[in-house]
């Protein structure tokens, strides 16, 4: 026999877990917004030392290929579990922050590169004979139209990142999943708390995402 | 030092010379195995327009590129104003040139391209006083005056607000031929400017160039394949071939008695046209 009493929605439950769900989610979206912000920095760093000369960019790129090929949970466990053991001690939070930043900033540094490459030629050189310095060219000529057709790409991390976040509970970050984890032990009620997790990613990832569709859409069409 | 230095700076007739503005010395570039400036020898004189004809692929643009340090030459040195372009003078002997040189040296060179390259992120006016700004230090407003007045000179006054995608080719190359300007140099290269654009609106931007070459104290070196146009606004017409100068003099000369065979074949293939 199925039992189907452990499927019947408890709607009273699932409102008065609510607030407490909801301020996980704060977590959630602060441990996703300041990872993204480091991984925007990596990843322009990553993409810049990319370019230096080789005893810059071989080390860099195998950097960048390491992190991209192993898991961002292996990761995590690696900076939380281990560098403790090098006297590197740091909150679960910051740990997993940094950890998704870096693991994010190396896929931006890829986004950053097709983008740079999509500059044309031409304004590298019309740099040179104005003679703009090096930081200039990068900053007033190249990243300006470099950036605008990566948004798209840096939305949609975004909001891979963001779904990505429940990988934190594994090294004990109280965000989204975790929370929906303790009231399940506490409570042994896990439809409603999981339940609500997943509506709480989707209310917040969906309307994002028809953002980042907006941004394609826009940039398909100066690109005509 | 190069072995057989030449004084370029002699004075003639006992007058002071300022001596050439640009002079090339046995420069060597090759591309794999093709050479494209082989052992070239030239100058250019202060406030001397200079047309550059010859086959494509016979390494004109070359030149100017080399110039506008955008390709670095193999062998050979390059002096702009008395002063090695590619290479610095440390203890007596020339070494390769390092950014800071590069960036001192080529404040004095300008450039005009085939495709503009203007900067499709920024306004016209935006386009002309970035580097007045941000390179030579000007303030805002007095980049700003000086743009205005050179926009206007190119008979673009009226769209400053625009940008680069708004405008016509010929429009798009004025704007770029003010931007250049802007920084005042004292050898301004144009590379075939006006072969990017259709045909009705080469007229507009070979006019402003006339009435650059007649107002400007700048040295020109212009390559091109409007011959009517070399021969109106040159002093002296160099023909290149295979990387070398073939011949070259007045406009007169090249165009109504040319000497080489390959210079006569050239002009009678283009002039035929």
């Amino acid at each position: 026999m199925f039992d189907w009493i452990t499927f019947t929605w408890d709607m009273e439950f699932a409102l008065e877990i609510l607030p407490q769900l909801l301020r996980a989610a704060w977590i959630t979206l602060q441990a996703t917004v300041v990872g993204f912000a480091i991984a925007v920095v990596v990843g322009l760093v990553l993409a810049l030392a990319r370019r230096g000369p080789r005893i810059v960019s071989w080390p860099v790129t195998f950097l960048i290929e390491f992190i991209r090929s192993t898991p961002l949970l292996v990761q995590l466990y690696v900076l939380y579990f281990i560098l403790p053991l090098y006297g590197v001690s740091l909150s679960a939070f910051v740990t997993g922050v940094i950890g998704l930043g870096l693991h994010y900033g190396a896929y931006l540094s890829e986004v950053y590169r097709a983008g740079i490459e999509h500059v044309d030629k031409g304004q590298w050189e019309a740099a040179i004979a104005l003679n703009f310095d090096r930081r200039r060219t990068w900053t007033n000529i190249v990243l300006p139209q470099a950036l605008p057709p990566m948004l798209p790409m840096f939305g949609n991390y975004f909001i891979v990142m963001f779904k990505e976040t429940p990988l934190l509970s594994a090294i004990t970050v109280v965000e989204l999943l975790q929370t929906a984890k303790i009231i399940g032990s506490r409570t042994f009620n896990y439809v409603e708390p999981y339940t609500l997790v997943g509506l709480i990613f989707l209310a917040l990832s969906y309307p994002a995402a028809l953002v980042v569709n907006r941004l394609e859409a826009r940039f398909a069409r100066q690109r005509q | 030092m190069p072995a057989n230095a030449s004084d370029p700076a002699s004075p003639e007739n006992g007058r002071s010379d300022p001596g050439p503005v640009v002079r090339f010395e046995q420069v060597t570039k090759r591309f794999g195995d093709l050479t494209v400036l082989d052992r070239l020898d030239f100058e250019v004189a202060q406030n001397e327009k200079i047309a550059i004809i010859g086959p494509s692929g016979s390494g004109k643009t070359t030149i100017l590129r080399v110039l506008m340090t955008l390709v670095e030459p193999n062998e050979g040195v390059v002096y702009v104003d008395g002063e090695p372009l590619w290479h610095k003078p440390a203890n007596g002997e020339l070494v390769r040139a390092d950014e800071a040189h590069l960036r001192k040296v080529r404040k004095n060179i300008g450039m005009v391209f085939q495709h503009f390259n203007l900067f499709p992120h920024m306004s016209v006016l935006r386009n002309v006083t970035e580097a007045p700004i941000h390179v030579l230090g000007r303030s805002r407003s007095e980049a700003e005056d000086q743009a205005l007045h050179l926009l206007d000179k190119v008979g673009l006054g009226d769209k400053t607000d625009q940008f680069p995608s708004q405008l016509s080719g010929g429009q798009k190359q004025r704007v770029a031929i003010a931007r250049a300007l802007a920084m005042q140099p004292k050898v301004m290269l144009f590379d075939e400017v006006t072969s990017a654009l259709d045909p009705e609106l080469v007229g507009e931007v070979l006019n402003i160039l006339r009435d650059l070459a007649r107002d400007t104290e700048m040295a020109m070196l212009i390559v091109t394949h409007e011959m009517q146009f070399a021969r109106d606004v040159a002093d002296r017409v160099v023909f290149f071939d295979s990387g070398r100068v073939a011949e070259e003099g007045p406009p007169s000369k090249i165009f109504s008695a040319p000497e080489n065979p390959r210079t006569q074949s050239f002009l009678k293939a283009v002039l035929d046209h």
